[in-house]
């Protein structure tokens, strides 16, 4: 009984570090996206090298792809850049770029500069796109299924740990033969 | 290295005095609804109407602050979107299921009331409970305690009596003595 007294102040000491030291580590900034899961929001946009071309949600369905959010005035996607750059030269996955509120010009210039690891890059000019996919901060990732299901999404620059550990066996289950 | 960069500043300096005397003129002629990108529309109380909506949206871009506070580009597009919608006629509980449809139950003020925020809702009731609970029990234990566990009276008369004497309700000592 007299201990009680002395490990129950202990204990809630140790419960709130507990809870504090969790909190610390989380991201605020990952808000759970509700897409993972659910279908891709339908798109189509133009092509970012030729306007007069579309592409739509259900062009890519069939096959496990990677769609890049990024624009050229954002700062931290010419920090992730080698990183995409390195999964297109890997082919883990076929890469397309959704150019988020950007200048077609600057946008090219970009990709001109740093290297063009998409397959395609789709303009969403207004930035309509990126609020049906809940995009907050550029740069952001997306991982589609054959189905067409969202399979992740990491908001913010990618790192090798996320590519590592997240991305690659993701799409190792997703291309797995069913 | 600092020296000739302070000494050019120092010659520049009338050439940055007269061009910023330029942008700050040019700012005060420009109209005062520059400042906001919003394209706010002649109707105040649709305007109103879409205040009162974007209070109850989370910017996810600065996420302490509302749609309708934040002058973050994203928060400027969903205001717009919000009035987009409205004045399609669309009604309140669409547009905020349209916005978690998104962005996820993050993106309102005030969230929802589900299995998943009970512990948010009426923990901290749970807590105050909690505490009066134990703060009835102690004070019960505390009244059946005998009289010479708790300090004797200033007086010392009533201090000194038998262990068999009911104590008086609410003689309490500040520190119990072990």
């Amino acid at each position: 009984m007299k201990a009680l007294r002395y490990l129950l102040p202990l204990a809630l000491f140790a419960a709130i570090v507990l809870f504090l030291g969790v909190g610390l580590g989380l991201n605020p900034r990952e808000v759970p996206s509700p897409l993972i899961g659910k279908p891709a929001p339908a798109f189509k946009l133009p092509r970012l090298d030729d306007a007069s071309q579309t592409i739509s949600r259900d062009d890519m369905l069939g096959k496990v792809w990677m769609l890049n959010v990024w624009a050229s005035w954002c700062a931290p996607c010419r920090e992730e850049h080698p990183l995409v750059v390195d999964i297109a030269r890997r082919q883990l996955v076929p890469v397309y770029g959704l150019n988020y509120k950007d200048k077609p010009a600057a946008a090219k210039g970009w990709l001109a500069g740093l290297g063009n690891p998409y397959r395609a890059t789709l303009v969403d000019a207004d930035g309509r796109v990126g609020i049906d996919f809940g995009v907050y901060g550029v740069p952001e990732t997306f991982i589609i299924d054959k189905q067409g299901i969202v399979r992740l999404k990491h908001t913010g620059p990618l790192t090798p740990e996320v590519v590592r550990e997240r991305i690659e066996p993701l799409l190792k289950e997703l291309n797995a033969p069913a | 290295m600092r020296r000739p960069d302070c000494l050019r500043l120092h010659v520049f300096g009338w050439a940055r005095g007269i061009a910023l005397a330029a942008v700050l003129g040019i700012a005060a002629l420009a109209p005062a609804g520059a400042r906001e990108a919003a394209p706010a529309s002649a109707d105040p109380i649709l305007e109103a109407h879409v205040m009162r909506l974007s209070a109850e949206l989370r910017c996810l871009v600065c996420q302490n602050e509302t749609i309708a506070a934040s002058h973050a580009e994203l928060a400027v597009d969903l205001r717009n979107q919000v009035r987009e919608m409205l004045q399609k006629g669309r009604t309140d509980a669409e547009i905020m299921a349209y916005m978690t449809d998104r962005y996820g139950d993050f993106v309102l003020y005030r969230p929802p009331l589900k299995s998943t925020t009970w512990l948010l809702w009426f923990g901290p009731a749970l807590l105050l409970l909690g505490g009066l609970l134990a703060l009835l029990v102690i004070l019960r234990r505390r009244s059946h305690l005998a009289d010479d566990r708790f300090e004797p009276e200033p007086d010392g008369e009533e201090g000194a009596v038998t262990k068999t004497t009911p104590p008086m309700p609410g003689t309490i000592s500040p520190i119990p003595p072990r």
